[in-house]
């Protein structure tokens, strides 16, 4: 099985370093309005291309602890929005972590999430928890996603997955009622 | 209640027994997941209520216990057009409609007005929807900063999920000198450890020098450890925290327990001199970029903040004052100031620390979050070059991405408004 085969490249790779924050992803400024006019100020400060260019399916790569900073989730919402395909850092700030969770963005832990060359065609196996790099032909591992979380992402983030957790429960009492 | 450790319990950290009380266990082990029971949720205006009220409303879901659920506006009060009017009318609106009775408007910053109504004791498990929420963890309670959506699932359940952290000890020995202040350990740990030095762990804030730290400086320690990239700050509680919770009206504090055992499982044990410290200036874009403040003296600036949850509390006002009485603010500077809570402004102007800021020529500015968020009123221009108490000083978060911010603590921005450029306290404090 060739991997690079059955994993065609998704978008492009967008390389950023380390400690990229939630101020760059989300900037304060534009916090007050709704999550497109965010995405249109999303990274302006490092990299103005980045809201401009960005298509669905494109793959954010990283340094270290990337999502530094401020809760604010619209910081992993906006890339959502974009259609970022999953943001792969060497590693992530915690708070960020549950945050893309949370909102339906996948993150994947890679310690060599900055070796792939930027623009370069990608695509990501989140079941597999690996990268495809099309440009060099490898397949870069990843550490596979916690098992709650996986449930979470297939759901599509925690809103959809409490509605299904709650229709189950309310499913439950009243088939409890009629019974 | 956490037991002390016998020879059936093993040794556990302050965070273990934390996490332990909550998830409703006698012990836990870092690494493991677990559901924890949320003993107080705090919201403010901007990740709060016009958020969730459309997620609540979504779901059909109701909110689990309000008597448990704190809401402050802080980031867009007062508002200053009608994008923010109708932000913080949304919380407002939401908190009489939802049976909240803990809301405070316009009182102060969230992580500043939460401890001084004596809502938060040791023992707790709590969250917050901002990343300085750890500052709780400076009176022994496990708190952590999540987003919107996480916070609706607390709303909904009351309940959050956990993975049990290790315990990062900053152990500090000797004694603050004069002139230099939690703020500059923070900013020595920021730039000694990185951003991600707490691994989204657990950090205590231990030894004789934390002891010797007053309840809102603790919390200025509590509150940079999201700087620190851990999961929680903490300070185990004594009877400092005692006497300050007895005079917020909290009655029945219990600090029997919460401590570290001896012997206790750490993922790293530091061991730190605060009596050789000096006062820490980080320069433009990270706090982890922290030098010694002698080191940058003649880096010229134009405006001093002294502001935010992390800078602007009564201890951090009484600071300012102290190098600024009988001083004036340097031509060409805008010395900004903006008291964290209205509590604290007004124990400042009781005890002359406010005429002593304002007489140098501070302007001073409303009880909220301000130019720290940049969410709008006071955000800074292209030209700013500007030296803060806050916490962050990221490209871009204050406002124009082409600002320069430099952090520092309230001694240091205070003593450099007078100078007009970096400088160090002590030559003033003298």
């Amino acid at each position: 099985m060739n991997p690079l085969q059955d994993f065609p490249a998704t978008g492009r790779a967008w390389v950023f370093g380390d400690d990229l924050n939630t101020d760059l992803l989300a900037p304060g400024g534009y916090m007050k309005f709704g999550i497109a006019e965010i995405a249109r100020h999303c990274l302006e400060s490092l990299e103005p291309r980045f809201a401009q260019e960005a298509r669905p399916g494109d793959i954010i790569f990283a340094g270290r602890n990337f999502g530094a900073g401020s809760s604010r989730e619209q910081a992993a919402e906006v890339l959502r929005h974009m259609g970022i395909a999953c943001v792969v850092a060497v590693s992530f700030s915690g708070l960020y972590y549950r945050n893309g969770f949370n909102l339906g963005l996948p993150l994947l832990v890679c310690p060599e999430a900055n070796t792939v060359a930027d623009g370069a065609p990608v695509a990501c196996d989140l079941d597999g928890a690996r990268i495809l790099d099309h440009a060099s032909g490898r397949v870069l591992a990843c550490e596979p996603i916690p098992p709650h979380l996986v449930a979470m992402i297939r759901d599509g983030g925690l809103l959809p997955h409490l509605a299904k957790r709650l229709a189950a429960e309310r499913a439950a009492l009243t088939s409890k009622d009629t019974a | 209640m956490a037991a002390a450790a016998t020879p059936q319990t093993p040794a556990q950290t302050l965070a273990q027994k934390l996490v332990a009380r909550a998830a409703g266990r006698e012990t836990v082990t870092p690494g493991e997941i677990l559901t924890c029971r949320v003993d107080l949720a705090m919201m403010h205006d901007s990740g709060g209520p016009r958020r969730v009220k459309p997620m609540l409303e979504k779901l059909g879901a109701r909110v689990w216990d309000p008597d448990k659920v704190v809401v402050v506006t802080d980031h867009y009060v007062p508002a200053y057009d009608a994008d923010s009017r109708a932000i913080v009318q949304i919380a407002r609106d939401w908190v009489k409609e939802a049976g909240i009775r803990r809301f405070h408007d316009g009182e102060g910053i969230c992580h500043v007005v939460v401890p001084q109504k004596g809502y938060l004791r040791p023992g707790m498990f709590a969250v917050g929807g901002d990343s300085h929420s750890p500052t709780g963890g400076a009176f022994g309670a496990y708190m952590f900063g999540v987003g919107a959506t996480e916070m609706l699932g607390v709303l909904v359940t009351g309940e959050i999920w956990l993975k049990v952290p290790h315990t990062i000890r900053m152990h500090w020995d000797g004694r603050l000198p004069p002139g230099v202040s939690a703020k500059d350990m923070m900013l020595y740990l920021c730039t000694r450890f990185g951003m991600d030095g707490g691994q989204y762990q657990a950090v205590e804030y231990a030894g004789p020098a934390v002891a010797a730290l007053s309840m809102q400086e603790r919390m200025t320690l509590s509150n940079m450890t999201a700087e620190l990239g851990a999961q929680a700050g903490l300070v185990a509680p004594d009877q400092v925290t005692a006497d300050w919770l007895a005079a917020a009206g909290a009655t029945d504090v219990d600090i029997a327990g919460w401590h570290t055992d001896e012997g206790a499982p750490l993922l790293a044990d530091h061991r730190l001199d605060a009596s050789t410290l000096a006062p820490q200036v980080a320069e433009p874009h990270s706090p982890a970029h922290g030098r010694d403040a002698d080191a940058l003296r003649g880096v010229a600036i134009n405006l001093a903040y002294v502001g935010a949850c992390t800078g602007a509390k009564l201890d951090d006002l009484r600071m300012a004052a102290q190098v600024l009485r009988g001083r004036k603010v340097a031509k060409g500077v805008r010395l900004l100031v903006a008291p964290a809570s209205a509590l604290d402004q007004s124990r400042a102007e009781a005890e002359g620390v406010l005429g002593a800021l304002t007489d140098a020529g501070a302007e001073l500015l409303p009880n909220s979050c301000g130019a720290c968020a940049g969410y709008g009123a006071h955000t800074f221009g292209d030209d700013v070059v500007a030296i803060s108490t806050t916490a962050r000083n990221f490209k871009g978060r204050m406002g124009s991405a082409a600002s320069q911010v430099y952090l520092a603590s309230p001694w240091t921005v205070a003593a450099s408004a007078v100078a007009g450029r970096v400088a160090d306290p002590r030559e003033m404090l003298a």
